[in-house]
């Protein structure tokens, strides 16, 4: 009769169990926990609800493009401070601390080709600062864009992005002037522009290129919209129904073309470009 | 007799005081016939004065106040006095009338002009039907037709900005005021007519820009132009509104600060107390410079026109290359 001997371990209070942070994610659309192998072989999409969690620049460049044909350009620009801008942090300090994780700006941009297509692309990075559109973001877009046109080869851009980066005062509002400036010549040659909008697109970026897309496709489940979901509700003093701004709201009033579901995102933008321009097809 | 008082700002004070003494001294004098030349001819020199020094010295936010001045003239006001044969065209012919944003055939001197500006309201009820002279979509989309139909008969187009934003509502959002403005941005890069853009007001953000894209960006000396409103910047940088004073300093948002920075072209001086304290001169200046700029740039070809207008813009920003 061992087990009648046995001494009872009082029952204590069991702690939390924290989900190991390299080896789980939580998913934040339904909570469900996820082994991360085998999201990031789901590229970050939620098995049980299809959630489109957050995913790096590389990611996208490696959804998109073909293996190995990724070059970038214009990766030596940075940000400077032309304001002297100092709110509680230095804006200095600022792009300091978000350089520390790796990207020295909000977006990159460079060529590749898409399923053989050559393209342009810009990703940006919503790690750096909320995706915020400065200086260099603008004159990277730019730039980009002036590539697509000299090599008549179209542009993608994935956007990202909480709006104008304050720091740069009026500068940061006339980068929505110079990207669509930019547009504003891709559109007088014909050359195609397929914006990919994602969580979360707001402010300047939606307000200029990111809306400008010949065709605009969002990812599921994203946050779209010009004003800032909190702003509005301090507004209007009422509270925002369900679903307001996501991709699939935004779709159905009209401002984009099609929700794709990131895994059919590369093949979506290649019958696009190939329907645009026939040059392409060979 | 219910007179609405006259409304002035904090730091004015001292100058609304010396205009009542003098206005009821004039009063005074007219009542009982007496001779009140020499105190007033004092009494006005310390008006000047204050006022000079005033507004030389207005820190940013104060800036920002008289640029938000209630008695400021509006858009409608420079229309009644700078131009002739006003005809208002209203309506986006897609959704509705925004009264936010006004614009309309008008004559400047020998030119007829097509004329836009958002649109504050004078009143309550009136701020109400023009919501604070903060766009809806349709507005953008109006102020859109009304350039196209300039550019159909090779008219320029004159606009005026005056708007605290983009209006952040739930119809504005569904009817897709970030494509409205985006569309904008990129049409007006491509219109072959002379634009020019007078900052009235406050241009503040998206809101502003969305029929700001020209080919000069014209300034009143207390109009400020800003990515944000200090208030907004305050909030989110500081954490709290209250650091207004802070934040208005920060974004370098005045006129000057502007022509500064090369996104404004010209500056127009203001009469000594602001636009608000003499609204005839400021038209006239205004009406002036907006001449002369149109007479210059009525003599580009399209081509060029548009080409300067894309540098112009290709130009502005700060960055570092290694």
């Amino acid at each position: 009769m061992a087990w009648f001997r046995k001494d009872k371990k009082p029952l204590t209070a069991q702690g939390r169990r924290d989900v190991p942070k390299d080896v789980f994610d939580k998913c934040p659309g339904c909570g469900e926990i996820c082994y991360r192998e085998r999201l990031g072989k789901n590229l970050n999409i939620c098995p049980n609800c299809n959630h489109h969690m957050r995913i790096s620049v590389e990611a996208y460049l490696s959804i998109l493009l073909d293996k190995g044909t990724f070059e970038e350009l214009n990766e030596d620009l940075s940000a400077s401070d032309p304001l002297g801008f100092s709110d509680q942090k230095s804006y200095p300090e600022r792009i300091a601390s978000a350089e520390a994780k790796g990207k020295n700006e909000a977006v990159v941009t460079g060529t590749g080709t898409l399923d053989g297509i050559d393209i342009t692309i810009a990703v940006m990075d919503f790690q750096f600062i909320g995706g915020s559109m400065g200086s260099v973001v603008g004159e990277k877009i730019y730039r980009v864009a002036d590539t697509a046109r000299e090599a008549k080869v179209p542009l993608v851009i994935v956007s990202a992005s909480g709006g104008a980066r304050m720091q740069e005062g009026i500068y940061s509002l006339m980068q929505m002037a110079k990207t669509s400036a930019a547009l504003s010549r891709l559109h007088d040659e014909a050359i195609p522009f397929v914006s990919i909008l994602t969580h979360p697109t707001t402010g300047g970026v939606t307000a200029s290129y990111a809306m400008l897309g010949d065709v605009n496709l969002a990812e599921p489940g994203a946050l779209i919209g010009f004003a800032g979901p909190r702003v509005i509700e301090e507004t209007i003093k009422q509270e925002l129904p369900q679903g307001f701004q996501s991709a699939e709201f935004v779709r159905d009033h009209g401002m984009v073309d099609r929700v794709v579901d990131r895994r059919e995102l590369k093949d979506t933008v290649a019958t696009i470009l190939r329907h645009q321009y026939a040059g392409w097809d060979t | 007799m219910s007179k609405r008082p006259t409304l002035h700002l904090a730091f004015e004070r001292d100058i609304v005081e010396i205009q009542a003494q003098i206005s009821k001294l004039l009063d005074l004098a007219e009542r009982r016939d007496l001779d009140v030349t020499e105190e007033i001819e004092g009494l006005s020199g310390r008006l000047e004065l204050l006022k000079q020094q005033t507004y030389e010295n207005l820190e940013p936010m104060q800036q920002v106040q008289v640029a938000r001045h209630p008695s400021r003239p509006y858009t409608l006001d420079y229309v009644e006095r700078m131009f002739t044969d006003w005809v208002e065209l209203r309506g986006d012919r897609t959704f509705r009338d925004d009264e936010a944003i006004v614009g309309g055939w008008a004559r400047l001197r020998e030119h007829s002009v097509m004329v836009l500006g958002q649109q504050k309201g004078r009143d309550m009820k009136e701020n109400l039907r023009r919501n604070f002279g903060m766009p809806h979509p349709e507005g953008y989309r109006k102020a859109l037709r009304l350039m196209r139909q300039a550019e159909k008969f090779g008219r320029p187009v004159i606009i005026f900005i005056d708007t605290p934003g983009a209006y952040p509502g739930v119809g504005s959002e569904e009817r897709g005021i970030g494509e409205a403005i985006a569309f904008n941005l990129r049409e007006m890069f491509r219109l072959r007519v002379p634009l020019i853009s007078a900052v009235i007001g406050e241009g503040m953000s998206g809101g502003a820009l969305g029929i700001g894209i020209t080919d000069k960006i014209l300034m009143l000396e207390h109009a400020i132009y800003s990515v944000i409103s200090p208030e907004g910047c305050a909030a989110i940088l500081w954490r709290s509104a209250d650091r207004k004073e802070e934040a208005a300093r920060a974004l370098k948002l005045t006129a000057h600060d502007l022509l500064e920075m090369g996104v404004c072209d010209q500056v127009i001086p203001e009469p000594s107390g602001g636009a608000h304290s003499d609204w005839d001169e400021v038209a006239h200046a205004l009406e002036e410079v907006l001449y002369d700029t149109l007479s210059g740039l009525s003599k580009l070809p399209p081509k060029q026109l548009i080409e300067s207008r894309r540098s112009k813009y290709n130009s502005i920003g700060a960055w570092r290359e290694a």
